[in-house]
């Protein structure tokens, strides 16, 4: 912006003397870009309100990002282009085909994956910077660097390393290659909550003294292992959360970079992931209604296998054949579809829209109840659905909308989903899911259960749904048991 | 000086994704993140003046590893982003029909 907001970048710079220099032509072309930029990020997030202008937006939220890249390539201190060629084009190569092939069950992996190299590229830079200011000049003089920048780049690489390891952690737990169970041991919380102390004391003798490099390091290293040791506790069902909060700290790594090298569309964009993580992370901690303290401390899934309710003769749930069943949905007036992460699991999505298809060629109506925290991130079960084909217009997101769509549904079909439709979450004050919101499947007529076998659901709490009058159980992979009950309403018609 | 300023862009901007985002409806959740994080591969900037700068062979090599990544971070973001925002384009308008 002014001639002082230079200075930092200028930290990067031979001659410091520039630092002063009035803003000259170059320079402006590159300030309008950045602002072009930032004024596109703002728009293209603007147009993810809806549906139909969010592609457009996107599209010139990316134009804006090339202004940028554009404008960067003026910038006068750049005095190689051969790395930068290289590494524009390897990143391209690497980039194209993983976002053109990857499916969309595996979007959380991805999306983690991107995350964890958006934070190497700001620890990097962070790194680079570092090195720089207190690298010796050909004349003897070393720039050094204020106060205030060594806090911006110790935030930088601080949240930046975290983000890398908690990013790959969390790849590896969604992607299987590590147990998606939360690993604990004893006096973890305390271990963590010393290195996050040792890492601050770091950062505050960084800032008190801005050329103690051990400091400096220090920092790095205990955010790559603080990424590790803050993912490792935390469930698979949790992991709605945990994407959350590491886009919000890769939004923080990417602003305190550009606090770090006085640029403000870096801030800028920085500020806008950081928020939007933060406000996704509040979302999917109210639908499970636990506080975020809860979920990075709480190693949900290890602790509840032995609450319950005590007493009682355990009923067996009912079962009911696939031929009942398909006969059933073939005259429901209105059926409600519960999907979660296990539909995803089973690829059953494009049979579950053969389904629907043929529910509503028999003159009935099929909608979609996704719960906010249903599949492994924010919105995850939307886009699965979306790509099977199904309209967007039948997804009702709404947990209270969709519970009012259930009082009158004839038929609700629960595929792969479990604690979103707990009614102890609402009757047992001492089941561990009591408090979140969740689908009143029993509302409906009669609701049929497509699971994999008689277990528990991923936080290992009991549902006493399945054993509700009104329920029926359908065991099998979704797959299987949708594509049966596809065959048999299409039985069912050739046999009239 | 210049960081209060810095300071202030960050605060303004904060409450600008705030207020947007806020409004981004469930339905578009992963779009948004996927869309949050290929406008943060922005550090793209940083990383091409460190690679850039000639500061030494160490910092030219962490600085291209770091235009590799954030390069792969900003395609991959934005052509996924893409791919899905196409997915819910060309339906029937108005989400949640049954409303």
């Amino acid at each position: 912006m002014n001639g002082s907001s230079f200075s930092a970048f200028a930290a990067l710079l031979p001659q410091e003397g520039l630092a002063a220099a009035p803003l000259g032509t170059r320079d402006l072309v590159i300030q309008a870009t950045y602002l072009i930029a930032a004024v596109l990020f703002i728009l293209g997030l603007r147009s993810l309100t809806r549906p139909t202008q969010a592609r457009l937006g996107m599209q010139q939220a990316a134009f804006g990002m090339l202004f940028a890249v554009i404008g960067t390539l003026l910038n006068a201190h750049i005095l190689t282009y051969q790395y930068i060629i290289i590494g524009l084009v390897v990143g391209a190569m690497i980039g194209y085909p993983m976002a053109m092939k990857v499916p969309m069950t595996a979007m959380p992996q991805f999306i983690a994956f991107s995350h964890a190299f958006g934070a190497i590229a700001a620890t990097l830079v962070g790194v680079v910077e570092y090195r720089h200011a207190f690298t010796m000049r050909m004349d003897g003089t070393m720039p050094g660097m204020s106060s205030g920048v060594a806090a911006a780049i110790g935030f930088e690489v601080l949240f930046g390393a975290l983000t890398v390891t908690g990013s790959f952690m969390a790849f590896g737990k969604l992607q299987e290659l590590i147990t998606g169970r939360p690993i604990t041991f004893p006096g973890q919380n305390a271990f963590n909550i010393t290195l996050i102390g040792v890492a601050l004391l770091s950062l505050g003798v960084l800032i008190y003294n801005p050329d103690t490099s051990w400091a400096f390091y220090t920092i790095v290293g205990l955010g790559l292992f603080l990424g590790v040791s803050m993912v490792l506790p935390i469930g698979g069902g949790d992991m709605p959360v945990v994407i959350s909060l590491l886009n919000s700290y890769a939004g923080l790594a990417a602003s305190a970079t550009g606090f770090a090298i006085g640029n403000n569309v870096l801030i800028i964009a920085g500020a806008l992931e950081g928020a939007g993580g933060f406000i996704l992370s509040i979302i999917m901690s109210k639908a499970m209604n636990r506080s975020f303290a809860n979920i990075i401390f709480g190693a949900f899934g290890s602790a509840p296998a032995a609450s319950g309710k005590a007493g009682g003769p355990a009923k067996e749930p009912k079962t009911i054949s696939t031929e009942d069943a398909a006969t059933q949905l073939a005259y429901a007036g209105s059926v409600v579809i519960i999907p979660g992460y296990g539909m995803a699991v089973a690829q059953a999505q494009h049979v579950c829209r053969e389904l629907h298809e043929l529910i509503e060629k028999k003159g009935g109506k099929v909608s979609y109840a996704i719960h906010p925290v249903a599949g492994r991130m924010p919105g995850h079960l939307n886009v699965i659905l979306s790509e099977a084909g199904i309209d967007y217009g039948a997804l009702l997101t709404d947990v209270d909308d969709a519970n009012r769509v259930l009082q009158t549904a004839d038929i609700a079909v629960i595929i792969g989903a479990n604690d979103i439709v707990n009614p102890d979450a609402e009757d047992d004050k001492s089941s561990p899911l009591y408090g979140m919101p969740i689908f009143r499947p029993w509302t409906a007529k009669v609701s049929f259960v497509v699971k994999r076998g008689k277990g528990t659901g991923f936080s290992g709490v009991e549902n006493p749904l399945f054993t509700k009058d009104n329920t029926f159980m359908l065991y099998g992979d979704a797959k299987g048991v949708l594509g049966n009950l596809v065959k048999e309403i299409k039985a069912l018609d050739e046999g009239h | 000086m210049f960081e209060i300023f810095q300071l202030y862009v960050f605060i303004l901007a904060g409450f600008v994704g705030f207020i947007v985002i806020q409004r981004v409806p469930p339905l578009l959740h992963t779009p948004l993140m996927s869309a949050t994080n290929a406008i943060s591969g922005i550090s793209l900037v940083g990383a091409i003046v460190a690679a850039g700068g000639s500061y030494g062979r160490l910092s030219t090599i962490l600085g291209l590893i770091a235009v590799i990544c954030a390069a792969t971070n900003v395609v991959a973001g934005f052509l996924i982003t893409d791919r899905m925002l196409a997915m819910f384009k060309g339906q029937k308008p108005g989400e949640g029909a049954h409303k």
